[in-house]
């Protein structure tokens, strides 16, 4: 196995659990705390990325540019970067004021078949002498030679690495194994894998992809992230170590950050509840479980029934209004029956 | 016009229909043909774009309208062939189109999100449009969501903060759209403002590749502290039913609502199936609107010619 490098999203991804509730203190004190640890780069922003503070999927309690700022006077030796998903953040009011602060990396995504949308994003990174990776989400829903495609349209752009993102933590570790193996057999670039815990195989299934050729892990602190959370960093460098794989990392400083700042900013332990488990099952974007308990609650249903429904209707991220939707139907449908 | 006019036009001018040309033969190209075909006021006299493989243009070519591989080119080469443009290529050829077009004296409508003409949205302002020469189409999510955000305002003029989130089917959106992501939020949100005079908007595209195709989807969000939900639900229906005119797919699918503090309404349109099957309601309302347009300037543009003879 190569040395991994870690990919940092307790600051995006953790924002999911915290309804996007995080303030610039709270980054900042993560970033003194984690600086010089060596994990590769600290992604930073709305849970959705960057401009993506709304009513749709959540507004932010600090804008993107703050915790960027906050970020940027901490990081001295590990890498700032921000995470943008074309549809929802812009060139214009989100990534050049983002580069203007000075953000190192950029990862530009977009749903695991919707590659081109992502041009002009990464093209725009490039331009700046950012380094650029291309994500592709939810990755369970296509095939892995359509994914090998969309994989090579982000590095025709510019791309330097492709990540992958099992965005509802819906993988067997077969699909894993597939996946990556594929990819990494037919690409030049470095190839990461990005997991959920949902069904129970977040760190899991992290490994099995570094034992495919996967060179990135993208996880976080505690697992701080979206529904039943991510690959907890912590714990896969622990088990690299015992694996024999020095990543270069400082364990006992990441252990630490964990303790000492994300037990703070977390209003409850990550576990997997079987909202979680179901929104796993069905496929759906564990971004979803917040809005999705809400409206169970308010329209007096079970959050399952939404999560199944929602799968069936084969939702990506970002289309939480279809949440209300689904639950008015289903209340509807209660009351008729 | 009066309605015996428009009857007497429709007899007397079935040959002497006003030429247009379509940039573009991607699907809004394709589907815009179709409607104009069916149109009593326009007729097609050419259909030109750049891609030689283009499925747009072999269904040009066995519907029997004149088409051309040379994109603009052909119309400056040959300039009497049109009175009206439609481009519908993306937001960057546009704005190298649109002098070209100015200077040629053509009445340009332009579906693409550049943003370089005069922002139109049939039901609000087509007789300021019709009066210049470049009229810009905002996108489909501004087609479908400002009308709605224009009345909420006029219900609630205090709203700050108004957003509209679009979803649409990813075999709706060609390349032209695809390559203009950016442009399309930046032109939806400054209409949104514009157009309802609400401070602050955002829009949101997302597409979804689900099959079967999903149907156009469009939500808008408005803050309000105490909404008055039936006149809301009053003007809103109204509204819908006005657009409707046009676009006969379009419908309000739930809502007003009242969600977390936010009045919500959710938009449907479904296509009529031209080009693309009816899920593909995103194509329908852009190229419905611009067909109104384009009929409104032939209109007017026939009566002058039958007063003058």
């Amino acid at each position: 196995m190569n040395k991994p490098l870690i990919f940092d999203s307790t600051l995006r991804d953790g924002q999911h659990a915290i309804a996007h509730q995080l303030s610039a203190e709270q980054a900042r004190e993560y970033c003194r705390a984690i600086d010089g640890s060596g994990v590769y780069t600290v992604i930073v922003g709305h849970g959705n990325g960057l401009g993506a503070s709304s009513i749709q999927v959540g507004l932010s309690a600090t804008p993107d540019i703050e915790l960027i700022t906050a970020a940027r006077t901490e990081l001295k030796k590990t890498k700032l970067g921000v995470f943008i998903l074309p549809g929802f953040g812009t060139i214009k009011n989100d990534l050049a004021p983002a580069l203007a602060a000075g953000v190192d990396l950029v990862c530009v995504a977009s749903h695991c078949t919707e590659a081109n949308v992502t041009k002009q994003y990464i093209e725009y990174a490039v331009k700046k002498n950012k380094e650029v990776f291309g994500i592709l989400m939810m990755y369970h829903l296509t095939t892995k030679e359509r994914l090998l495609e969309e994989a090579q349209k982000m590095v025709t752009y510019g791309a330097q690495g492709i990540i992958i993102m099992d965005s509802a933590g819906s993988s067997t570790p077969q699909l894993v194994k597939d996946t990556i193996t594929h990819l990494t057999a037919h690409l030049n670039v470095p190839i990461g894998f990005h997991a959920h815990n949902n069904l129970g195989m977040a760190i899991g299934n992290t490994m099995i992809a570094l034992e495919a050729g996967a060179t990135i892990a993208d996880g976080t602190l505690r697992g701080f992230g979206a529904g039943a959370g991510n690959c907890q960093l912590e714990t896969l460098v622990a088990l690299l170590q015992k694996t024999g794989v020095d990543v270069g990392v400082n364990l006992y400083q990441l252990m630490d950050a964990s303790d000492q700042v994300v037990a703070k900013i977390m209003k409850k332990p990550q576990e997997i509840d079987s909202v979680s488990i179901t929104s796993g099952l069905a496929g759906v974007f564990s971004g979803f479980a917040l809005p999705v308990k809400r409206a169970a609650a308010e329209f007096g249903i079970d959050p399952r029934d939404i999560f199944i429904e929602l799968g069936r209707r084969r939702v990506v991220g970002g289309q939480e209004d279809m949440v209300i939707e689904v639950a008015m139907e289903l209340a509807k449908k209660k009351i008729t029956n | 016009m009066t309605g015996i006019s428009i009857i007497s036009l429709k007899v007397s001018m079935a040959a002497s229909k006003v030429k247009v040309a379509i940039i573009g033969t991607g699907n809004i190209g394709s589907d815009l043909l179709s409607k104009v075909e069916r149109s009593p006021f326009l007729r097609c006299s050419l259909f030109t774009g750049r891609n030689q493989d283009s499925q747009g243009i072999r269904r040009a070519k066995q519907l029997d309208i004149t088409v051309s591989y040379d994109s603009i080119a052909a119309i400056e080469n040959n300039p009497d062939c049109c009175d009206i443009v439609f481009d519908a290529t993306n937001a960057e050829s546009h704005k190298e189109h649109a002098p070209i077009l100015k200077k040629l004296g053509k009445f340009v409508i332009d579906l693409t999100p550049s943003r370089v003409g005069t922002l139109c949205v049939p039901l609000i302002n087509i007789d300021e449009a019709v009066q210049t020469d470049n009229i810009n189409l905002v996108t489909c999510g501004g087609q479908s969501l400002i009308p709605i955000a224009k009345a909420i305002m006029e219900v609630h003029p205090e709203t700050q903060y108004i957003e509209a989130v679009g979803s649409i089917a990813s075999r709706s959106a060609g390349p032209g759209t695809r390559a203009n992501i950016e442009e399309y939020i930046n032109t939806t949100a400054r209409a949104l403002e514009v157009f309802s005079g609400v401070p602050k908007a955002k829009a949101i595209l997302i597409l979804n590749p689900a099959e079967p195709p999903i149907l156009m989807h469009n939500t808008i969000y408005a803050s309000i502290t105490n909404p008055k939900l039936a006149e809301l639900k009053d003007k809103i229906f109204s509204v819908a039913k006005a657009i409707q005119a046009y676009v006969p797919g379009y419908r309000i699918a739930a809502g007003p609502i009242v969600e977390k503090g936010n009045v919500m309404v959710i938009v449907e349109v479904v296509g009529q199936g031209d080009y693309l099957p009816t899920y593909a309601g995103n194509l329908d309302i852009i190229t419905c609107a611009a067909v109104r347009v384009a009929e409104e300037y032939a209109q007017k543009k026939l009566n002058v010619s039958l007063q003058t003879v």
